[in-house]
């Protein structure tokens, strides 16, 4: 009866994982529930900024903000978003392999890449990469705040002013539904420009007060907004991965089990066909 | 629709309102702003305050935003509020209560950013309760 025994214990260690699945599962569905809401909610303001930003890179005013005036690229600057967490499928890996093409392609090109990553897993993977890292922020939760991203993005902000970076992108999950999210590549600076039937060829704002006051403010607003949606969004996928991952683990445990059991079965049924058939042998044989 | 504007208040916790207006009023930095249809483009930020949104059938809407910015194109408005709350969400214990902690951080304060930001939040408590006064009056 050993082998018996062994699958009996290899079962119920299967069960226990299966528990621990389950329960992860559960988590992240209620959590995803709230992410969403979270996602949906910041999910107008960043569109409609990212709007009149896109109005405002095709005004012709007096005053160039250097958000909006498109350099020769040298060097671009990325912001990576990851979650801080793993077990949530290949969520992760498809946002870092498409940061990876794009940096292979600027790379060949001879520009220069700088990093910003966001949540521990990235940290943890360029790490290993010989891409140099700006800024990084980890331990972001699964409410992201404002705050936390301001100082990381401040140094990405910096190095655009100060001409270290040429352009800004921000790669991150973009939640389509439940069951699939897609890694999405944006540029954040300099603003791209938003077409409009509404607008004329000629004209720009009036500013009240002046226009190097109002869009300093105004810029820096729309930025962390941008990286704001993008961390909501990136939590909102990553519980829906993790859901949909610990569901289909829950489900392979359960499979595995139900083969198991089947093999412990005949095992057992051997064992004592085995034990009968002695019996009867040695009867036999007196 | 030539006499008609588009207007869109969003603010970070979600939209808020978007529809169309014949006029609206808005809190800007330098002083109140009555927009019409075919405004001129505009942009501008905003103080705490009250928007109000006239709609064609002469409906008036109000809704309280806390600072935030403001796009004007000729057919369209776009209200971004720091904090935004429709007018009947208004609590004013809550807003009371407000005003009278930042009075008291005004009083003892200990230095001058939590001051400055005393003087905002007391800003913002009066700007909800003097709306919440304005639509006890229309209600009378």
């Amino acid at each position: 009866m050993a082998g018996a025994k062994e699958i009996r214990t290899k079962i119920a260690s299967i069960k226990s994982t299966q528990k621990i699945t389950k329960a992860m599962e559960m988590v992240a569905a209620s959590k995803m529930r709230r992410a969403q809401e979270r996602r949906r909610a910041a999910l107008p303001y960043a569109e409609k900024i990212r709007n009149v930003i896109g109005h405002l890179r095709l005004a012709n005013p007096d005053f160039r903000h250097p958000y909006l005036v498109e350099r020769e690229a040298k060097s671009v600057g990325v912001i990576v978003m990851s979650t801080d967490r793993g077990l949530c499928g290949a969520l992760n890996v498809n946002v870092f392999k498409q940061t990876l093409t794009a940096v292979r392609e600027w790379q060949d090109r001879g520009i220069e890449v700088q990093l910003c990553t966001m949540g521990s897993k990235a940290q943890q993977f360029f790490r290993r990469t010989k891409l140099n890292i700006a800024a990084s922020v980890t331990h972001l939760g699964d409410r992201p705040h404002v705050n936390q991203l301001i100082g990381s993005v401040k140094v990405m902000l910096d190095a655009y002013v100060e001409g270290r970076i040429d352009r800004l992108y921000i790669v991150h999950a973009e939640f389509i539904n439940t069951m699939s999210q897609r890694p999405v590549l944006r540029q954040l600076l300099p603003a791209e420009p938003v077409k409009s039937d509404e607008l004329q060829d000629l004209w720009d704002y009036i500013y009240e007060p002046s226009a190097s006051e109002l869009l300093e403010g105004f810029m820096t607003r729309y930025v962390e907004a941008q990286v704001y949606q993008g961390a909501t969004e990136n939590v909102a996928c990553e519980m829906a991965a993790r859901m949909v991952a610990m569901k289909s683990a829950t489900d392979n445990a359960g499979k595995l089990i139900e083969e198991l059991q089947l093999i412990y079965n005949k095992a057992r049924q051997a064992a004592i066909t085995k034990e009968i058939s002695e019996i009867v042998g040695g009867a036999a044989a007196v | 629709m030539a006499h008609t504007i588009n207007v869109d208040i969003v603010s970070a916790e979600g939209e808020i309102y978007s529809g169309v207006a014949a006029m609206v009023f808005v809190p800007a930095a330098q002083g109140e702003l009555g927009i019409a249809p075919r405004h001129a483009p505009l942009l501008t930020s905003l103080k705490a305050g009250e928007v109000r949104v006239q709609t064609p059938d002469g409906v008036e809407h109000g809704f309280y935003v806390g600072g935030g910015a403001l796009e004007i194109q000729p057919q369209r408005v776009t209200v971004l509020a720091d904090t935004a709350l429709r007018a009947k969400d208004l609590d004013e214990a809550a807003a009371l209560a407000a005003k009278q902690k930042a009075e008291e951080a005004i009083r003892d304060r200990t230095d001058e950013i939590t001051l400055a930001e005393a003087q905002a939040e007391l800003l913002r408590a009066v700007a909800q309760i003097k709306m919440l006064e304005r639509i006890r009056k229309l209600r009378q």
